[in-house]
């Protein structure tokens, strides 16, 4: 199930774990990304906490825990290569992981229809 | 985009090329185009970038008395630098100054001979016009142009203005002569804000567009937007009014005091005489508080503007006014003030981001190496 938020982060959700990482559109406004900043694994965070930095040339912005949960796993790869979030934003740019605390929470974020619908 | 933003000649080629149009000091500017601000950084470094930088003000100061030598002495009442000495085709950088020795603008000054020609920040132009109109009015008629103003600028700028323009080859970093471009009416100065060679170019609105296309053809040149000119200026160790330097700096504070020449300090034939010369004057003998640096950071973190610096045990000891990542450096690149006794390069500090004491160095300016045509 794809699930999007307002603040251009998208959910790849499976049960109670999610893939987050940014959107195409986010990643087209924020233009080349020289530098990002994961959380730890382990740590929780409530929803709309930054949990996330993804730097342009010009600009830092926050990128937002989606829905309450836990980090379990992160994409070493994008601190390592941040081009790869602009490569590939909704693949391999993919920004961690999480246990949701409540997988029901999910019903409220938009579909892509929905999430198209906005950024049009 | 707000309605009452002002436009450029070459607003429509702007958004031809897919820019992504900004508000900036009341004009609509282009922010980047479709290469974006990395490709576009880089492209200039390698070969030549076009600026519009039409939202920039000239202002030309004629002397009533038909002598420029009286517009160049009542311009040194209002900058601490040498203007009677600049000859005739040469520019300078100046600044004006305030009675608290504070920076209200900084700005280029040519002489043309039989005028001198200003050329001031966008965001200012309306003050430092007032400014002139209120101080220099009694020996000057003070000329508003309403004309563009673009900027070829990179290692290869020389070789694409030389092929349509062949007297621009003699031109050295700071001349200013007036130049036929394709048949087009242009007064051309070799400066930029790039670090890099190249040409500022004033033309009439009516022949802008025409110029700009005639520039772009060229395979070297792609249009760059004012992005990666922040990037571009910051790598090359340049202020940017608002930012690194305000009323609240003074030319000592602000390391500019290479542009106060012999003649205008203690000692000299004019010393004296402009807005605060008695404590900028006074610094320049027993030193400022504080100093514009380098910062490098280590690692790859960019450092933003108003980050605190601090000292090795973590006591501030100044701030970041201007942070990008260096697309050049490949890292990011900083600029900021900090207290007199931890300016020294090589000094090791840190900086604040997140929470977070980055370690960082006092550098030399400029991170990138020069290319002015001396």
């Amino acid at each position: 199930m794809l699930k999007f938020t307002e603040d251009h982060e998208w959910l790849q959700i499976d049960g109670d774990s999610a893939v987050v990482g940014i959107t195409t559109h986010a990643t087209e406004q924020l233009g080349d990304i020289v530098f990002v900043e994961l959380p730890d694994v382990g740590a929780e965070f409530a929803k709309d906490d930054d949990a996330a930095v993804v730097e342009s040339v010009k600009a830092a912005s926050d990128v937002y825990m989606p829905l309450d949960g836990e980090i379990t796993e992160i994409n070493e790869a994008i601190v390592e290569e941040p081009a790869k979030v602009n490569q590939d934003p909704m693949g391999a740019g993919w920004f961690f992981k999480i246990k949701l605390k409540n997988a029901a929470d999910a019903e409220g974020l938009m579909d892509q229809a929905a999430y198209e619908a906005m950024i049009a | 985009m707000e309605e009452d933003l002002f436009t450029t000649p070459l607003d429509a080629l702007h958004r031809e090329l897919g820019a992504r149009m900004v508000p900036f000091a009341g004009y609509a500017m282009p922010l980047q185009y479709q290469l974006g601000i990395m490709k576009e950084h880089l492209h200039c470094r390698a070969a030549a970038g076009l600026f519009d930088v039409s939202h920039m003000g000239q202002v030309q100061l004629w002397p009533l008395s038909g002598n420029v030598a009286d517009a160049a002495k009542a311009l040194e009442t209002l900058v601490p630098v040498d203007v009677l000495g600049l000859k005739p085709g040469r520019q300078r950088y100046g600044l004006f100054t305030n009675d608290d020795g504070g920076i209200l603008d900084d700005l280029m000054i040519a002489n043309r001979g039989d005028h001198l020609l200003l050329v001031v920040n966008a965001a200012c132009k309306a003050d430092d016009i007032a400014h002139m109109k209120a101080h220099l009015s009694e020996t000057c008629r003070i000329e508003v142009l309403d004309r563009a103003l673009l900027a070829l600028q990179g290692p290869e700028a020389g070789q694409v203005l030389e092929a349509i323009a062949p007297e621009a080859k003699s031109m050295r970093f700071m001349d200013v002569a007036d130049l036929s471009i394709n048949g087009i009416d242009c007064t051309v100065s070799r400066s930029g804000y790039t670090g890099e060679d190249g040409f500022e170019i004033s033309v009439a609105n009516e022949d802008t567009m025409s110029l700009a296309k005639t520039l772009l053809q060229h395979n070297s040149v792609e249009p760059i937007g004012l992005g990666a000119r922040d990037s571009l200026r910051l790598e090359a160790g340049l202020c940017l009014y608002g930012n690194d330097i305000d009323t609240g700096t003074t030319p000592n504070e602000a390391a500019l005091t290479w542009a106060i020449q012999k003649v205008r300090r203690n000692g000299g034939d004019r010393e004296g005489g402009f807005p605060g010369a008695s404590r900028i004057l006074g610094e320049l003998t027993d030193g400022a508080p504080r100093r514009r640096v380098g910062l490098q950071p280590e690692g790859r973190a960019p450092v933003r503007t108003g980050a605190p610096v601090l000292d090795a045990s973590g006591q501030q000891i100044g701030h970041v006014t201007s942070g990008v990542f260096g697309p050049t450096i490949e890292g990011p690149v900083a600029m900021g003030y900090v207290a007199n006794d931890h300016s020294e390069t090589g000094t090791e500090i840190q900086i604040e981001v997140r929470g977070k004491h980055l370690p960082a160095k006092v550098v030399d300016l400029p991170f990138i190496t020069p290319g002015y045509k001396r």
